[in-house]
């Protein structure tokens, strides 16, 4: 069964009675392990595809299968919990917790997990770790760099272990060492540790990092196809 | 645990906007202080008033001439300031054993204002004739010279008792025992002086002369009656059968059949005590009322602010959606911030109401002299905390419902 399958979906946002279609009928598949990259210009409908993937958003039609089940099935509270254990989301603008320490910030999706509270440093800690932020481990945001702010968004994503990584252009704010840093991390995440990644991005470079890729344009896919000459990065040094 | 989480990102909220905050709960500060004043010193009014009433000891009835007045527009009240139906006669009659016989002391009193003179210095003073009794009843033990005796009022001499005011402003420091002063023409020879005593039930003794009420009757008013009988029962447990034997006493001598055509009305101590608290509890309520009318205003600024607040998260609020939190959760964390900001407001307001009523108990007994005693409302108190926690749980509900809606879409697009 694939964890993500998506059956013609549709997404039409009404405006002041004006019908603005985004999406026009989008299916594919995804299985557990994959690292697929969604590409298009902007307005092609691609952020509209993740959020309907991410349960931040409904589909207006077709039919979307999060492993096994569509929203129809979940409560709003298991919606919330499905997005708190099985998915994990990485922002373009990271959206970190001001004056917050990089710990706690990465603790949030545990306040929210029902796990018990000694377990937490612990789970934060190996999170940070992973994406090699440890020694700042007691600092907040505005002391971090784009590139440092990002991996800690990853390590927020990571901590409760979700089936899923949903990153939203998470290069887009940053410079390209920088984003370069975020895109080993990712790759690293998929291959040693078979995380699922679906990354949304503009840039044809970063999208190379996936294993397919996922064309968009005006709400349609446009081409699904492997990545043939795949942009192996170093694994990240320190 | 969730909740202590809950409560601790609650006051990390609260701590990143410090100055906000204090604002914010001013007026919540400001209305639980008041109320705890009011009630505060509601209260030390009221046992200053109930010690005074009490110092006329609990074993004491009052008989007045006329009708009990139904409340203070009923004009019986002057009645009973002009009616004469309590004379020699009635007094006789009560002192009668057979009639009343728990009776212990009985004693007329008339009184009226009139100046008094001595070497040309004048003061206006409260001429009070009573009987010897008035030593015991009233606890009045001259500081110098004596009481006048039961020979004085039967034989209707010219002797005075004054009080510590009018030796002051009559004598000043010069000796008074001995010397006369002029009331209505006529000279009293001074034969005590009483101590400071404040303000004792109805009388402050401190402006009062004390005559025999023979000679206050006859030589300075010229009546016949008296405007009061005050009855001592030999204990508190007789005052009810004392009671009903002096209303059986004087209705049969004033030939009274039924009790609402009473010429007379008696008064307890226990009836002046109550009627005495169920006013001071009336304006305590009235004041407290008003103050909580500050709490109101205040809850509004609260839902105010956290309006404001929760427009300036919604980032935040997103974000916390988007990795789970459910709408119960983000209800509870704006909620919590509201409880905590008006509990803090309440906390605070009940430790300066506290202050402040403790200062004006300090300054009443010490520089203006009363029997004042500090009363810490704990029942007030303990409102305050719980309507404190209340209107942060009632105007904190509309913000953080209107938090725990958004949708973690719009508030992550949100710049």
């Amino acid at each position: 069964m694939a964890l993500l399958d998506c059956r013609n979906l549709e997404k039409v946002y009404v405006n002041d009675g004006l019908a603005t279609p985004a999406l026009g009928g989008v299916s594919f598949k995804a299985e557990s392990g994959e690292f697929v990259a969604i590409m298009g210009p902007s307005g092609s409908g691609k952020s509209t595809l993740l959020h309907i993937l991410g349960f931040l958003d409904a589909p207006t039609g077709g039919e979307y299968f999060f492993d096994g089940k569509t929203d129809q099935d979940y409560s709003a509270e298991d919606i919330a919990h499905t997005r708190n254990k099985k998915m994990g989301f990485v922002f373009q603008a990271f959206n970190l917790l001001s004056r917050t320490t990089v710990l706690e910030n990465v603790k949030l999706p545990l306040l929210y997990s029902g796990r018990k509270e000694s377990e937490w440093d612990e789970l934060a800690r190996k999170a940070v770790e992973d994406v090699g932020l440890i020694h700042r481990i007691e600092h907040e945001p505005s002391q971090l760099s784009g590139g440092e702010k990002q991996r800690v968004a990853i390590a927020r994503a990571l901590v409760n272990e979700p089936q899923i990584i949903f990153a939203d252009e998470p290069t887009g704010n940053l410079d390209s060492k920088s984003g370069q840093v975020i895109m080993e991390i990712l790759q690293k995440l998929n291959e040693e540790k078979g995380h699922t990644i679906l990354l949304i991005t503009h840039e044809t470079y970063t999208a190379e990092h996936a294993q397919r890729i996922i064309t968009m344009k005006d709400g349609m896919i446009e081409s699904d196809r492997k990545v043939d000459h795949r942009f192996k990065a170093d694994h990240f040094k320190k | 645990m969730l909740f202590t989480h809950t409560a601790k990102t609650a006051l990390n909220g609260l701590k990143t906007n410090r100055s906000r905050s204090a604002l914010t709960i001013l007026g919540i500060v400001i209305g639980i202080t008041a109320i705890i004043l009011v009630v505060s010193v509601g209260q030390g009014a009221q046992d200053l008033i109930l010690g005074q009433i009490q110092a006329l000891g609990s074993k004491t009835i009052v008989v007045l001439p006329g009708r009990e007045p139904s409340g203070p527009t009923d004009p019986s009240i002057v009645d009973s300031l002009f009616s004469d139906s309590l004379k020699e006669r009635e007094l006789k009659a009560l002192q009668n054993k057979s009639n009343a016989p728990y009776v212990k002391n009985i004693m007329p009193i008339i009184f009226g204002t009139d100046s008094g003179v001595y070497e040309g210095e004048t003061f206006r003073l409260t001429i009070l004739g009573v009987s010897e009794l008035a030593s015991e009843i009233f606890d009045l033990t001259p500081k110098e010279g004596n009481f006048f005796t039961a020979e004085d009022v039967k034989g209707r001499t010219d002797v005075a008792v004054i009080g510590s005011k009018v030796k002051d402003e009559l004598f000043g420091a010069s000796d008074a025992v001995g010397e006369r002063i002029k009331i209505k023409g006529r000279n009293f020879r001074v034969i005590g002086v009483l101590p400071s005593k404040g303000q004792v039930s109805f009388f402050n003794f401190d402006e009062t002369v004390l005559v025999p009420y023979t000679t206050a009757q006859t030589y300075v008013f010229g009546i016949k009656h008296f405007n009061r009988l005050v009855v001592e029962a030999e204990s508190e447990d007789k005052i009810d059968q004392t009671v009903s034997d002096i209303e059986i006493t004087l209705r049969n001598l004033h030939g009274i059949t039924d009790p609402k055509k009473d010429d007379f009305f008696i008064e307890t101590q226990a009836d002046i005590a109550e009627r005495v608290s169920t006013v001071t509890n009336i304006l305590t309520l009235f004041l407290a009322t008003i103050a909580a009318i500050s709490l109101l205003v205040g809850g509004i600024g609260i839902m105010n602010i956290m309006l404001v607040s929760v427009t300036e998260r919604t980032r935040e609020i997103g974000l916390r959606k988007a990795v789970g939190a459910t709408e119960k959760n983000i209800l509870m964390q704006f909620l919590l911030e509201a409880v905590f900001l008006t509990v803090t407001g309440g906390i605070i307001g009940v430790i300066l109401g506290a202050l402040l009523s403790f200062a004006v108990a300090i300054v009443l007994s010490q520089f203006v002299g009363l029997s004042w005693t500090f009363n810490f409302p704990f029942l007030a108190a303990f409102l305050g905390f719980v309507v404190s926690a209340l209107v942060g749980l009632v105007f904190g509900l509309y913000p953080a419902r209107e938090a725990s809606k958004k949708s973690p879409i719009e508030a992550l697009r949100y710049e």
